[in-house]
């Protein structure tokens, strides 16, 4: 059944999915290993937090006879979910800091997806944190869901625009109103001139949104704000080296 | 107001004449309901006829929804109209292994907006497994002038800043548990933002889980005007030394989360650590719960000594210790119901722990290192061991490498009181070791002999044998985990036509396929969910389902978020339920539903 599914940004993961043909039945050899520099970064960064590179060869197994299945197996590949055990358990021996490890084979890195996911986040900008001046609730945006400056303002706008409204509107009513406000209004960015998009890139400098192409700026931005225009002149004139200070 | 002065305003008849009856029965009652809180007393209640359901509708104050996506948030508040307290599960829990993609849902959304309105003296709000954002958290703090206790367990979408808005705007806040959520760290010193006029209210708090450190001088200022305040579990970001400070300002604490327990690098008061620390414990006597040791330095570990003798729950399940350092502690805790642990404690700990801890209700032996090796730190040692130590033993989660029947067996007959039982041998489809025999006979045993089994969750090589157990004994079974498990569809016909109490089923990586689904048209109704993941469900096998249960919402998707929910011939994941309101309509473009 077909729902009213009108999601627009909805592949807001990389089609790097392609990578694994979609024609591929259960036997998945592992080709994996041939993916090399940032497509297998980019591999591993794409399954859900937990997972090791899913294989469901082994699944597979368990379709042949039980007397087969009885044969010890040797260190199987890792398998996604297994065992049940949540992420915030999977890294204690190594987290475990002055005594050494009763065992000595630290449950690796790649396993513990909840890291990876906070890592990733501040190294490649997918998930970029975002903050409005006076608003003290900040939020994240996928700039891999965009691709251009014009549909992340849009996005931005729509973010923040029931933030004001809840922070200005204090019974909470709004919330059921703001879809149809969305569309209605121009981009908090684009076109207004009371708010700007700035940004801080990888090495600490205050840029304004816009002045590089999309992909540089992509690649390069570690977190968004939105302030008032008049601030501009303010935050420019603060210089590059700021302390690592948070946006206030 | 009396039946007799009804008679009287009624003009003296000489007959005795009661205006509006039907009246005079909700009013009895609603005050006789009021006091009924078991909700599925309450459920029984509204079905005898219309009156009492109306009654028992007016005088619910908490409501319990198992799946949010069962039913929706405005039909609930319209049968309810008077509730201070929701719960909301949503997620299936086998996300919680990331067995489900990131946006599937259980948004918490438009739960709250519906609320908002609905029910402003609400209370209390307990969420699991709900994706909640700091715009929710916003909502709830403008919203609820009442609101007391907020707990969310095992939640994400939120971060600092959505809990600083929660703090500083809910003036009664009592109760703010954050159990295994996913916090994101917006830099926002959420502690601070605790309202600082006056005393406080708060009488729990619990942020272990939080990931990004605290501002310690405003949780120290917190807790030493916080009188009243009973639990605090701290997140690891909360050294040994800083956890000192805060015990000596709060020795009327019941349940403790002790951060990292382990010193700052700094630290060189070699002298004088360990007597403080013991003294400090010491003052705490009415502890009775303690976990936390995020980093433990084991060293420290036997400062809690004073406390053990009182305690009833310990939670070491982050803590990297051996027998050796487990024993000098466990050996008072003589009164200890619920461990938590790691199986670095190995099967002479769990002997250690059976030796001592005879009334334990609840053991759960976490792994610490979950890789399929031949050798484990505990095996069916240990839980013989406490098999033969904790006869009351109500609830057991254990993790090994290795296990055989006749331990398994021996549990079944020397703890008859066992109402859960989870049993997860790491090892896929790993035999009894001792006799290479599949793990059937042992696991039969359990619901043969655990006459109160509710809950169970099966591991190691199983043939259809052991289903056919399950369907047969597990009559009271109400949650059944299966993975890596069984030989064909007869396995799970066996269950599904046997256990009829079931409400969740969740299967993964086993050879179930079309035939086995539909032996469960019967009873899928009545389910809370079904999860089968990696099995041998096709497309039309599901559509099946979906076609003869209409009140059943069918999900069909790919773990990895490709379209279609196929992979090859079968059905990816399969996740049904049962809907009041039809199919949901904020399921991502890759959930198909039927």
């Amino acid at each position: 059944m077909e729902g009213g599914y009108s999601r627009v940004d909805e592949d807001a993961h990389p089609q790097l999915l392609d990578l694994i043909p979609k024609d591929r039945n259960w036997f998945v050899k592992k080709d994996d290993h041939k993916l090399e520099g940032d497509e297998k970064k980019l591999e591993l960064r794409l399954g859900p937090p937990g997972s090791e590179d899913w294989s469901p060869s082994d699944a597979h197994k368990n379709f042949k006879s039980p007397q087969k299945a009885a044969q010890k197996r040797s260190a199987p590949a890792p398998v996604v979910g297994w065992p049940p055990v949540r992420s915030f358990r999977k890294n204690i021996a190594s987290s475990s800091s002055k005594p050494a490890p009763v065992s000595d084979s630290p449950v690796s890195d790649s396993q513990n997806g909840k890291k990876e996911k906070m890592v990733e986040s501040c190294q490649k900008g997918f998930f970029v944190k975002i903050n409005m001046m006076g608003v003290p609730i900040g939020r994240k945006v996928d700039l891999n869901a965009y691709d251009s400056y014009e549909k992340l303002s849009i996005a931005v706008d729509q973010l923040f625009r029931g933030l004001l409204a809840a922070q200005n509107d204090t019974s909470g009513a709004m919330i059921n109103g703001n879809h149809e406000d969305e569309k209605a209004n121009t981009g908090l960015v684009y076109g207004n001139e009371e708010y700007t998009l700035v940004y801080e890139d990888n090495e600490g400098d205050r840029m304004l949104v816009g002045d590089v192409p999309w992909h540089m700026f992509v690649s390069s931005v570690k977190r968004l704000r939105v302030i008032k225009s008049s601030e501009i002149a303010k935050i420019c004139c603060l210089g590059k080296r700021q302390e690592k200070n948070k946006f206030p | 107001m009396s039946l007799a002065g009804l008679a009287r305003d009624a003009g003296d008849a000489g007959d005795y004449f009661i205006p509006y009856p039907d009246q005079v029965l909700e009013n009895v009652l609603e005050n006789v309901l009021v006091f009924l809180k078991s909700r599925r007393d309450r459920n029984a209640v509204s079905l005898v006829c219309k009156s009492w359901y109306r009654a028992e509708a007016y005088t619910r104050s908490e409501v319990f929804i198992g799946n949010c996506y069962a039913v929706a948030p405005r039909r609930v508040t319209k049968r309810f109209a008077r509730v201070r307290s929701v719960t909301v599960k949503g997620k299936p829990r086998f996300a919680d292994f990331s067995l489900l993609p990131q946006d599937w849902g259980a948004h918490f959304t438009p739960w709250v907006a519906v609320m908002a309105t609905a029910y402003r003296a609400l209370e209390k709000i307990h969420l699991k497994r709900m994706s909640v954002t700091d715009d929710d958290l916003a909502v709830v703090a403008h919203s609820f002038p009442n609101f007391k206790e907020l707990v969310l367990v095992c939640c994400e979408g939120f971060g600092t800043g959505g809990l600083a808005v929660v703090v500083s705007e809910c003036r009664h806040l009592r109760v703010l548990e954050l159990i295994e959520d996913e916090v994101f760290d917006d830099e926002v010193d959420w502690i601070s933002c605790f309202p600082s006029d006056g005393p406080s209210n708060l009488e729990s708090l619990s942020f272990d889980c939080v990931e990004s450190p605290i501002n310690f001088e405003s949780l120290e200022k917190l807790v030493a005007r916080s009188p009243l305040l009973k639990k605090l579990r701290l997140n690891r970001h909360v050294s040994v030394q800083l956890l000192y400070r805060l015990l000596i300002r709060a020795p009327q604490l019941t349940h403790l989360g002790t951060g990292s327990f382990s010193p700052l690098e700094e630290s060189n008061n070699e002298n004088t650590r360990e007597t403080d620390y013991v003294s400090a414990f010491a003052a705490c006597r009415s502890i009775v719960g303690l976990s936390g040791f995020r980093e433990i330095a084991p060293e420290y570990l036997p400062a809690i000594i004073p406390v053990c003798a009182n305690l009833t729950s310990l939670n070491l399940s982050y803590a990297n210790i051996d027998a050796e350092q487990l024993k000098p502690v466990i050996r008072h805790c003589h009164k200890l119901q619920v461990f938590w642990v790691l199986d670095s404690i190995c099967d002479e700990g769990l002997q250690a722990v059976a030796a001592t801890c005879k009334d334990l209700r609840e053991l759960r032996v976490f792994p610490i290192d979950g890789a399929e090796n031949a050798e484990g730190p505990v095996s069916e040692v240990g839980l013989l061991a406490i098999s033969l130590g904790c006869r009351k033993l109500q609830s057991i989660l254990y993790f090994c490498q290795q296990m055989t029947n006749a331990a398994v067996v021996a549990m079944s007959k020397n703890c008859p009181d066992l109402v859960v039982f989870r049993l997860c041998i790491i090892g896929r489809y790993r035999p009894d070791h001792v006799t290479g025999e599949p793990m059937d006979e042992g696991f039969g045993a359990i619901v043969k002999n655990c006459k109160k089994l509710t809950r169970l969750a099966v591991s190691g090589l199983l043939t259809d044998m052991a289903f056919s157990y399950i369907g047969q004994y597990g009559k009271l079974v109400r949650t059944l985990s299966v993975a890596f498990a069984g030989d064909s569809d007869i396995g799970l016909k066996y269950v599904l036509e046997g256990c009829t109490n079931l409400q969740k089923l969740e299967i993964r990586d086993s050879p179930f396929g079309d035939s086995a689904l539909r032996s469960g048209l019967h009873h899928f109704s009545n389910m809370r969910f079904v999860w089968m993941s990696s099995c041998q469900v096709t497309q039309e096998g599901c559509l099946d389902v979906a076609r003869q249960l209409p009140r059943l919402v069918v999900e069909v998707f790919r773990r990895d978020e490709e379209e279609g929910g196929q992979r090859g011939d079968f059905v990816d994941t399969l996740y049904m339920y049962r809907s009041l309101d039809g199919p949901r309509a904020d399921a991502p473009l890759f959930v198909k539903i039927l």
